[in-house]
């Protein structure tokens, strides 16, 4: 199979976050420093963002079975790598001062890059599982490192034990299916699930598998009615691993859920788009009228990002209606959207936040404006892009996600998006507000920790992105448009 | 490039306005207003250019989203003119409200306020449906800035709802855009979002009505109409002086101009159905919101309520779709944005001088502030409608005009005039006139106007006579566009009353 090394050149970015995270943990079996394996695994996840950058315009290939190159996965490759990074940076100064051994975090970090990578660039079964396993694995670590620290408020431990729990149910879904599925096609590489040899077991197999996938991918994705699990992980986790779940776990799993619901035909069964517009409508409802009773803003965030998903879902139906590609680059699109504007608005949090005590009540943010204009400026950006505010990133996302819905005639799931959207303004303003209110008492942020340029630079950069592509979206518009042409 | 020139200063001059606070608090208001007259005076190089009567004076077409036909598309034509003068105006008008009321975040503020207009400047000039969208919804969020943070007792509630409510209609008014996009995209092949592409859309198809009612729900929440009218109130009362002069004297009128440019024009089958309807709506507004005015305790409410009634006339007006309805809806437009601005700056005047708006508390004030009630009463008298002043040109030039669409409706609008007197007197007489009291506030600082005050509405009350002496003038600039208008839509004139 694999004989020359230019068969091995696509996967170029997976090696090196792979010979990253090897070179980290060597590092730290020699001698322990974070200020080392922090600048390995930046340098390393950036080396990978440039080398997938530059790969994109000529690599299209199928490497093995399991991983397919092309655009569009090394598109995600980027978007991925890039974020992990910006993680990286924001995560340096936030587990500075943690009361433990604090290099394995880098190590946890790159190693769920690779699984995110693995299943960005999957139209396997397989290479699925390996890469969400992967994955998820190095989150429940991530979510529960700061496990050993004294002054932790938090309750890692709790958080990560019931994703784990709840995630490992959730595979255990996704793997019954598949197999169901492979009962019914004979290969475990994503196939249509409609034209069937006649010596299978029937579409109510089929429909019995696809559900049995689709619901395990929705609790990863946090859709309701499998989104319980969200507020509270998000809750216990530290915020930069609360980050990486929120954005690359998300994202990844997003891609594997297009290239499948694309690939497989699935929403040609009527019972399917049944059953994915019951899931839409009730994400967006649910994500937004339940964020509205919370004080916390991480809980506020999950919620909200419970809602997000569910706007993707209308998009994700709507491939099923439109010719071409439009519905794929309004999920692609929002998805990069959706990453910027998330990335940013933890990024905040973790800034002023620190391992030893984290600030996400939203009490906390009090007259945050007068106090630091730049850091209120920029989780203002971002929270106004959640909602949709144009000049952000957010206005064209949603701008796509309607166009879609339009073309494809959903127009009661788009009555639910304005109803939804409407809805979550109030929780963005009540933020924003708050964040103008006359401070009472100055409030020590950082009480841990070290104040970090690079985390301003990384914001500054994110807020940047936001903006440009909010006001002048069409370079990223037609990079867009041309990858999604390879789903 | 004109146009790009005066947004541009807007915006930059609100940036400027917030960098130059860090080096004295009183610069940001000097800089606010250096840029809007600078604004003003280029603005005025736009006025009597439109010679051959082609409509358009100035235009700018630049791609901005090549990959859905979506342009940087701005014009301006006559009623553009029109309303952009009258944006620029009540922009100095707004900051010379703010000039001694804003004390703290003098920089921030005056940043909001340049990018409101900036933002209103854009809606009058959008030739690119995306680009309309895109600057409706900019103006919004300074607004809620501005009444957010520098607004009254309960201004956290009264933000959230005028944000709430434009949101949501806006998202309406998106969905409708993109709908008629579409249609342009299956019947010629390509997206295009541009004005004057999707006029040629044929958007006879069943669900034309409910594309209108987007763009419909979204401009009558922003006139407002009656029942979308109860974010104003609150909006009002809560907002500081200048904010609401804003909110009443401009961002009004550009729920107004869109249905004008936007709304008939681009479905006029649809609203040609639904004009009865609009119209009935209108009326209910007038008299309403013109009854529920006259129940009010709070000074700003109810001049609040008073708009909105005004606001019912140029509604009638426009859905009746003839020329003088239309002139007459423009003219109320220019008219009730100098005198609503007026009083609810003598409002936020009184407020700012006894920190009270309960009319209950007030009484002979004549004697006191003569100035200040002189005024008052100037303005009350031209909200009412008397003949020589603008808004008595206005409403009368839509009555006629809505006569020849609906008798019966006229006579019912008709009463408006009538409402309008009994409440601006009521008001006249309750807070002016009779005894003295100020038994429930402290007097202290109950002055009469300043020089620079009386310089402010002195300005106001002669655009006022100027339109009720000589609308001519005003008339001339917008007729050419309303004459293109009214032949796109192919004078359709309404029924007549036997149809209601």
């Amino acid at each position: 199979m694999i004989t020359s090394f230019n068969d091995l050149l696509p996967l170029l970015p997976l090696l090196i976050v792979t010979a990253t995270s090897v070179i980290a943990m060597l590092m730290i079996g020699i001698r322990r420093s974070y200020i080392a394996t922090g600048f390995i695994t930046i340098t390393g996840l950036l080396a990978a963002t440039l080398v997938a950058v530059a790969m994109m315009d000529w690599t299209n290939q199928q490497v093995t079975p399991l991983l397919i190159i092309d655009q569009y996965s090394l598109f995600f490759t980027v978007v991925v790598c890039a974020s992990a990074m910006v993680l990286a940076v924001l995560s340096f100064p936030y587990f500075f001062e943690l009361d433990d051994q604090r290099e394995e975090y880098f190590l946890l970090l790159t190693v769920a890059t690779i699984g995110a990578i693995v299943m960005v660039s999957s139209n396997h079964f397989v290479s699925t599982v390996l890469g969400l396993e992967t994955l998820s694995m190095s989150l429940y670590g991530m979510i529960a490192y700061p496990l050993h620290s004294s002054k932790s408020a938090k309750f890692p431990l709790e958080a990560s034990v019931k994703y784990l729990v709840l995630s490992a149910a959730a595979s255990g879904f996704i793997l019954f299916g598949m197999a169901l599925i492979y009962a019914q096609t004979g290969t475990l590489s994503f196939a249509s699930v409609t034209e069937l040899p006649a010596a299978g077991l029937g579409d109510g197999y089929t429909i019995v598998a696809l559900l049995m996938v689709v619901s395990g991918m929705a609790f990863k994705l946090s859709l309701a009615p499998f989104h319980m699990w969200t507020p509270d992980v998000y809750e216990g986790a530290p915020l930069p691993a609360t980050a990486y779940l929120a954005t690359i776990g998300k994202a990844a799993m997003f891609v594997v859920l297009l290239r499948f619901i694309q690939i497989s035909d699935a929403l040609s069964f009527d019972s399917m788009v049944t059953v994915l517009t019951l899931i839409a409508a009730a994400s967006m409802l649910a994500g937004n009228l339940l964020a509205l009773l919370q004080d916390n803003l991480k809980r506020i965030l999950a919620y909200s990002s419970i809602a997000h998903m569910g706007y993707l879902m209308l998009a994700l139906i709507a491939g099923h209606y439109v010719t071409g590609t439009i519905a794929v680059e309004a999920i692609t699109f929002y998805l990069i959207a959706y990453v910027i504007m998330s990335l940013g608005a933890f990024g905040v949090a973790s800034v002023i936040s620190s391992s030893e005590k984290e600030f996400d009540s939203i009490k906390e943010y009090r007259g945050l404006f007068w106090r630091n204009p730049l850091l209120a400026t920029t989780f203002i950006a971002m929270l106004l892009s959640l909602a949709g505010i144009p000049l952000t990133v957010g206005f064209i996302g949603k701008f796509y996600i309607f166009l879609s819905g339009v073309e494809s005639g959903l127009w009661i799931l788009l009555g639910v998006l304005v109803l939804g959207s409407g809805i979550g303004l109030y929780y963005y303003l009540r933020i924003i507000y708050r964040m103008f209110m006359p401070e009472k008492h100055s409030q020590p942020y950082r009480v841990g920790g070290v104040e970090s340029v690079s985390s301003y630079a990384v914001l500054a950069i994110l807020l940047f992105l936001l903006l440009l592509f909010g006001v002048y979206p069409a370079p990223i518009m037609s990079i867009v448009a041309t990858a999604s042409a390879f789903i | 490039m004109i146009l790009v020139v005066l947004i541009s200063i807007l915006f930059l001059g609100g940036v400027l306005a917030w960098l130059s606070e860090g080096l004295d608090s009183k610069f940001p208001r000097i800089v606010a207003l250096a840029a809007v007259v600078i604004d003003l005076l280029v603005m005025m190089a736009l006025v009597g250019t439109d010679t051959e009567g082609a409509g358009w004076i100035v235009e700018l077409n630049a791609q901005w989203i090549p990959r859905f036909g979506i342009s940087f598309h701005l014009a301006a034509d006559g009623l553009s003119v029109l309303m952009m003068l009258l944006t620029a105006f009540l922009g100095i008008i707004a900051v010379g409200s703010a000039w001694d009321e804003i004390t703290e975040r003098t920089g921030f503020f005056y940043f909001n306020l340049l990018w409101t207009l900036a933002g209103v400047i854009g809606v009058f000039t959008a030739l690119d449906l995306f680009l309309f969208f895109f600057f409706w919804e900019v103006m919004l969020i300074p607004m809620y800035f501005i009444i957010a943070i520098w607004g009254h007792e309960n201004k956290n509630y009264a933000a959230m709802k005028f944000f709430i409510f434009t949101q949501v209609t806006g998202m309406l008014m998106l969905i409708s855009i993109l709908v008629l996009a579409y249609f342009h995209y299956v019947q010629f092949g390509w997206f295009s979002f541009d004005y004057f592409d999707l006029l040629k859309v044929n958007t006879r198809s069943a669900i034309e009505m409910w594309i209108m009612l987007g763009f419909f729900v979204a401009f009558s929440t922003k006139l407002p109409s009656f029942p979308f009218h109860s974010w104003l109130p609150d909006a009002h009362s809560q907002a500081p002086t200048a904010g609401s002069v804003l909110l009443a004297g401009v961002l009004l009128k550009t729920g107004a101009y869109g249905l004008i440019r936007f709304a008939v024009p681009l479905f006029p089958e649809a609203s040609m159905q639904f004009a009865p309807f609009a119209m009935t709506l209108a009326v209910i507004s007038i008299l309403y919101c013109a009854k529920v005015a006259f129940a009010q305790t709070d000074l700003k409410r109810l001049i609040a309520y008073t708009s909105v009634s005004h606001m019912g006339f140029v509604m009638l007006g426009i859905y009746a779709w003839n020329e003088q309805a239309l002139q007459g809806a423009v003219m109320t437009m220019l008219a009730h944005g100098l005198s609503a601005a007026a009083l609810f700056m003598l409002a936020g005047g009184l407020q700012h001088r006894i920190h009270t708006r309960d009319m209950d508390h007030m009484g002979g004030f004549w004697a006191k502030v003569p100035r200040l009630s002189f005024v008052a009463l100037f303005f009350s008298i031209a909200a009412l409608g008397m003949p020589g002043l603008g808004n008595f040109v206005g409403e009368f030039l839509v009555l006629l005009g809505a006569f020849q669409a609906s008798i019966g409706l006229t006579v019912a609008a008709a009463f408006g005039l009538i409402f309008a007197s009994v409440y601006s007197l009521w008001v006249i007489q309750k807070v002016f006139h009779g005894a003295y009291r100020n038994s429930d506030f402290d007097d202290a600082h109950l002055h009469d106007l300043s020089r620079r005050e009386m310089f402010y509405f002195a300005a106001m009350m002669i655009g006022l006579i100027w339109m009720g002496m000589y609308p001519q003038s005003f008339l001339d600039m917008s007729s050419d566009s309303l004459t293109n208008l009214l032949n796109e839509t192919g004078q359709l004139l309404f029924a007549q009353g036997s149809e209601l």
